[in-house]
């Protein structure tokens, strides 16, 4: 594959709009609901996962021509391991507080079904520019995912955004909103909002050709 | 820890199930709930995959911890998780060809089930003793199931009922797994 500029960009692109990890291919969907409780833990925890899918990707694409076919999926699987445990200790090391609130859901990385997704169907028979670039927007798309839910469900279930008080006193937190169930409730919400939209777009070209 | 090993099982079946309180394994929650008879055997094959997970992370955070070499054990528990899953579906693929088509992907994707990791990654963060560790990893299979077949059953009758164009898909699972859980919070201090 020949690296031009705007394939490169498109390549960047597609995991932040067109195949949306989160609100497109509804994958990793665990720590998306789990850890999107409150805003500022929702974009560590998509920071967290983009590092990793860069990392693993890049590592993946560079030795994809040594792996044997037949033991790729634990190889994978291993590589992943091994950069999970890097950002568990980073996490541990910069902030003890935010190492206590994603909990578990930090290793669970491993587990992210995008990254061996990503893995398996584009860094294993891609050179590892492009494959890291592929990997940066999915990463991205995933973080902008995970802070809409973790966004949308701080406000409404704690009245704050970043830990900032939106509408003062007189507002009656919809705590629902931050147990588990309106993780479930947020994340259709938002799929609705989205399978709305593109019904409109697509209805709208219609009319226009008539 | 002081917990009863039927606190623990109770715990994990409801009030803290591992699909509707703690968000884990919602891949194939989501997947395979489809039909309900592939539910209850993928249930059941994660409940197995689980518990020797559980068995063989338990003696291995032994010998790891013996030796100071706490950092591998992530890595050690995926592999292990994954030869678990490969047993399975050996066993499978000889005893029972019919169901193991029609599980199909999901079946190797236990690896990344998160429910699977979690049990073992849990057990070591809680401590638990030998005893506390096989009931956690039932009882968080069963949970698994049960919540995997409540859905499966939802989605079967909903099929014969008129739903919104624009909600058909995941938004729509995602919803009544909402509700799941909105009712699964009643258990709450169940298990004291």
């Amino acid at each position: 594959m020949s690296i031009s500029t705007p394939q490169t960009w498109e390549e960047f692109t597609e995991g932040i709009w067109r195949q949306n990890p989160v609100f497109v291919m509804v994958l990793g969907m665990c720590p998306v609901l789990a850890v999107s409780v409150s805003a500022i833990n929702a974009l560590s925890m998509g920071l967290a996962t983009l590092f990793v899918l860069v990392c693993s990707c890049g590592l993946v694409s560079l030795l994809r021509h040594t792996i044997p076919r037949e033991v790729r999926i634990a190889v994978y699987i291993v590589i992943i391991a091994t950069f999970v445990t890097a950002v568990d200790y980073a996490i541990q090391a910069i902030s003890l507080a935010l190492y206590e609130a994603l909990g578990a859901f930090i290793q669970l990385i491993v587990v992210n079904c995008i990254i061996l997704g990503r893995a398996e169907a584009h860094a294993a028979k891609n050179p590892p520019l492009p494959a890291m670039i592929n990997a940066a927007g999915m990463g991205v798309g995933f973080s902008i995912g995970l802070f809409a839910l973790g966004a949308v469900r701080e406000i409404l279930g704690a009245g704050t955004l970043f830990g900032i008080g939106l509408f003062g006193a007189g507002f009656q937190p919809w705590v629902i909103m931050v147990l588990p169930p309106g993780g479930f409730f947020v994340l259709g919400a938002w799929l609705l909002v989205f399978a709305g939209w593109a019904r409109r777009r697509k209805s709208g070209e219609v009319t226009q050709h008539v | 820890m002081s917990e009863s090993a039927f606190q623990i099982f109770v715990n994990t079946l409801l009030a803290n199930n591992l699909v509707l309180a703690m968000f884990l394994g919602l891949c194939p929650f989501l997947g395979v709930s489809g039909k309900l008879d592939t539910a209850f055997p993928m249930g059941l094959a994660t409940t197995f995959v689980m518990l020797v997970a559980s068995l063989c992370a338990y003696g291995l955070n032994l010998l790891l911890s013996a030796f100071h070499l706490e950092f591998l054990r992530l890595i050690s528990y995926i592999v292990i998780i994954a030869s678990a899953v490969q047993l399975v579906e050996m066993v499978l693929k000889k005893y029972s060809p019919a169901l193991f088509r029609a599980l199909g992907i999901y079946l190797p994707l236990i690896t990344t089930n998160c429910a699977v990791l979690g049990v073992a990654l849990f057990q070591t963060s809680r401590e638990y003793n030998f005893i506390q560790s096989v009931v956690f990893a039932v009882g968080g299979g069963a949970g698994f199931t049960l919540a995997l077949v409540l859905m499966a059953s939802v989605r079967e009758r909903l099929q014969l009922s008129n739903v919104p164009e624009l909600a058909l898909g995941t938004a729509l699972s995602l919803m009544l797994a909402g509700i799941l859980s909105l009712s699964f919070m009643g258990f709450a201090g169940l298990g004291g």
